[in-house]
């Protein structure tokens, strides 16, 4: 019989947006000040935002709109969050950037508290939200492994009992006792790695560290988490890699705006993502012409990437369409436009153009431009559009940055039953032609030929 | 054709999601999700806890991360200086060469009769380490943002770290105070040791504590005031001139006097000499003070100090 072991109850988080960082000794005492004399907060625009009305705001908010209103100062990084972990499970959370789950991670991590709610939790929570915490480069490796081991809370004899194993898994043996500021960057993250996977916690939580290390490491890493889900542990995994939760975890929870929108069956809720999770949010539209960015010559209206229509969403196997609606309000100009791909490294993939008018004859009224990203070519991950207006080829019309994000999705196409992302920026699928040649010696070699 | 999320999605057992869509939302406040059950959970996650919950027992479990935070102090300060821990023993020396020279020699201010590089390494040696655990700890929650942004721990270990580790350097410079104490008595100095050395243990517990609580709570107040940052280093400099480290107490003009005894650190240094140097003016009033206000700033800064940790990822 399995049994709970995490319990979220009503689990709220909120963040007051603008406000922080800029507090001063004056707003504080002017803030007191005002609750002395029985009136409202001074500096809260959203009605009181003094602590012992906390919960009258979450109800006065949740009933009035389902979002907060645009313009509101709270961020609801989490809202009433429930749900339950089972002794030996291995709890997939996945969702769009912004849905919550590094928000979730950190209140179980304890990193930071929730606004309301509770965390029950049976067993010694381990959690890695980044590899490698607390490495001092000066210090050696040996000297950094307790160091890391302690921080993620294993004793000293603990780590004394598993050194040896540590440093077989980080496979960097001849420089442990050289200061870790000597290592390369794969040293240290391997290192760092090696130290996490062996901690022993009943339960781990694990954000995407995976995304580091090269194609092995990572094999390695996405190994080591399923033999830690096979030895009865619990873990709680969140990642991008729809590929590696698909495969690793037994259940599945989907947030949205920071509610769990979907749970169950980890298969079944990375195909309830992948099919509603990205529709219309690879698009920014501004209807109104006049107040959309740009200036008097051209103003642009809409750009969006989505998947083609046979497919739900964008994956390394269906491409992509991109198009740019924008309007024109000059006539007779050398008009062009130009996309930039960046993706997450902030690495510019390419540029490609159109020229909209040739001969100085662009005309007043609404241009749709529209093209094809090609499947097999652009590798899983984030990626953001840049659009550029020019004229002439040389002047600059207008520049908007970071237009549009999108997400390609990871597919095992190519790769075998391997789910790790595969390294690099591009993602091509080649076609592999390969000969033989055998050792005989009687006779000319007589190559044969395979087409795969 | 894009569909539509909500149509595709199949009842689930979630309690919060797409019915909450439909149904409009329903806040519950308060009222468990979940069925009661028998069960002794080991840690509970709440937004707010009460002042009086400070996990102190958390800190005992993270002993070993406190000596390896000493440890990593230690080793990587000096790592690449020639003179290594050397420079422990030049620091205060240098001070108290530039005392000498300085107040003892030119503006031949009173050393209560003492031999003069005795009576200001005495004082440098015990201000000094009040002084580096404070500047040190009140740096506790912006230095190590990005290690608390991903990792819980008992937070106090890191201040309570810094204590311990200048503590390592308070005995080195012991060591070199005791060396010149030695030489001066050898030369029939008119120096001799009295009861008050017993007193020692509880003076450098006090020095630790004050240094740690106050540290703590400047520590607290900066992640929501940077301010206080450039404010500690001249605060320092102010409370150092309030204690008798120049100037004996005793040499005070009397309406003044009552400034540098309200210095906890004053009882604390004059203590230290007339134990050691047999002068110095000791009053069990002045010490018992020192005494309260320690424990009143460690514990309001304890107090401070846990109420802050919780929640300053958000605002630091």
């Amino acid at each position: 019989m399995s049994s709970v072991v995490i319990q979220i109850d009503h689990l709220s988080k909120h963040y007051r947006l603008g406000v922080i960082g800029g507090k001063r000794l004056v707003d504080d005492v002017s803030r007191c000040w005002a609750r002395l004399r029985g009136h409202d907060d001074p500096l809260s625009k959203v009605g009181g935002a003094v602590r012992s009305q906390w919960s009258e705001n979450i109800a006065s908010n949740a009933t009035s709109t389902d979002r907060p209103a645009p313009n509101s100062e709270m961020l609801w990084a989490l809202r009433d969050v429930c749900f339950e972990v089972n002794q030996g499970e291995t709890l997939g959370i996945i969702g769009r950037n912004g849905a919550g789950k590094s928000t979730l991670l950190k209140i179980l991590s304890r990193v930071t508290a929730p606004t309301s709610g509770e965390v029950r939790v049976k067993g010694r929570i381990a959690s890695l939200l980044e590899v490698g915490t607390g490495f001092h480069p000066e210090l050696t490796g040996r000297e950094n492994i307790f160091l890391n081991g302690a921080i993620l809370g294993m004793t000293k004899s603990e780590i004394r009992m598993k050194f040896d194993e540590i440093v077989a898994f980080s496979e960097v043996e001849n420089f442990i006792d050289t200061p870790v500021k000597r290592y390369s960057s794969g040293m240290t993250v391997r290192l760092a790695f090696a130290v996490a996977a062996h901690l022993d916690p009943e339960i781990l939580i694990v954000d995407e560290v995976l995304a580091v290390g090269d194609a092995a490491f990572q094999k390695k890493c996405l190994g080591k988490m399923g033999d830690v889900a096979r030895g009865g542990r619990t873990v709680l995994f969140v990642s991008h890699n729809m590929a590696a939760v698909k495969t690793l975890c037994t259940k599945g929870v989907l947030l949205k705006d920071g509610a769990v929108w979907q749970i169950g069956d980890a298969a079944a809720v990375v195909g309830i993502y992948l099919q509603a999770g990205m529709v219309g949010e690879h698009e920014c539209s501004w209807p109104d012409p006049a107040s959309a960015p740009g200036n008097q010559s051209v103003r642009l209206l809409r750009a969006c990437v989505r998947p083609p229509d046979s497919a739900p969403v964008i994956t390394i196997d269906t491409g992509a369409i991109i198009q740019v609606d924008f309007h024109c309000a000059e006539p007779g100009l050398n008009l062009d436009c130009t996309i930039y791909l960046v993706n997450q490294e902030g690495i510019l993939l390419f540029e490609s153009g159109c020229d909209v008018s040739t001969s100085e004859d662009s005309k007043v009224g609404t241009y749709q431009l529209s093209s094809v990203l090609p499947p097999h070519f652009l590798n899983a991950g984030r990626y953001s559009l840049n659009v550029l207006f020019g004229q002439n080829q040389k002047f600059v019309l207008f520049k908007l940055d970071e237009v549009v994000a999108f997400e390609v999705e990871n597919t095992a196409t190519g790769r075998g039953h391997n789910m790790a992302v595969s390294p690099g920026i591009v993602r091509p699928l080649l076609n592999w032609q390969y000969r033989h040649f055998s050792d005989s010696r009687n006779g000319v070699n007589r190559p044969t030929t395979a087409i795969r | 054709m894009t569909t539509k999320p909500e149509q595709l999605i199949v009842p689930a057992p979630s309690r919060s999601g797409s019915d909450r869509k439909s149904a409009g939302v329903k806040w519950r406040p308060k009222s468990s999700a979940f069925r009661s059950q028998p069960c002794d959970w080991d840690l509970i996650i709440r937004a707010k806890t009460g002042w009086f919950d400070l996990h102190l027992a958390d800190l005992w479990r993270y002993r070993d991360l406190v000596m390896l935070f000493v440890r990593r102090d230690f080793v990587s300060q000096y790592k690449q200086t020639i003179l290594g821990p050397l420079w422990f023993i030049i620091q205060p020396l240098l001070t108290t060469l530039t005392f000498t020279v300085i107040f003892g020699n030119i503006a031949q201010l009173s050393t209560d009769g003492l031999p003069k590089i005795l009576f200001y390494l005495s004082g440098v040696t015990a201000w000094s380490y009040f002084a580096d655990c404070l500047t040190k700890t009140s740096e506790t929650f912006n230095a190590n943002a990005n290690i608390f942004g991903k990792v819980y721990f008992s937070r106090l270990a890191v201040p309570v770290s810094i204590v311990v580790s200048n503590l390592i350097r308070l005995g080195i410079q012991m060591g070199l105070f005791l060396g010149f104490y030695f030489y001066f008595l050898a030369r029939g100095a008119a120096i001799h040791a009295t009861q008050a050395l017993w007193l020692l243990p509880l003076l450098i517990l006090l020095m630790a504590a004050l240094g740690l609580g106050t540290g703590i709570i400047v520590s607290s107040m900066t992640t929501r005031y940077r301010d206080l940052r450039f404010l500690v280093q001249f605060g320092v400099q102010l409370l150092m001139y309030s204690t008798p480290m120049i100037l004996p107490l005793s040499k005070i003009p009397e309406h003044y006097r009552w400034i540098m005894v309200a210095n906890p650190m004053t009882s604390i240094i004059e203590t230290f000499r007339y134990a050691f140097l047999g002068t110095g003016t000791f009053s069990w009033l002045h010490v018992g003070y020192t005494a309260g206000a320690t424990t009143i700033l460690l514990g309001v800064g304890v107090l401070l100090f846990n109420h802050v940790e919780k929640t300053f990822m958000d605002t630091v």
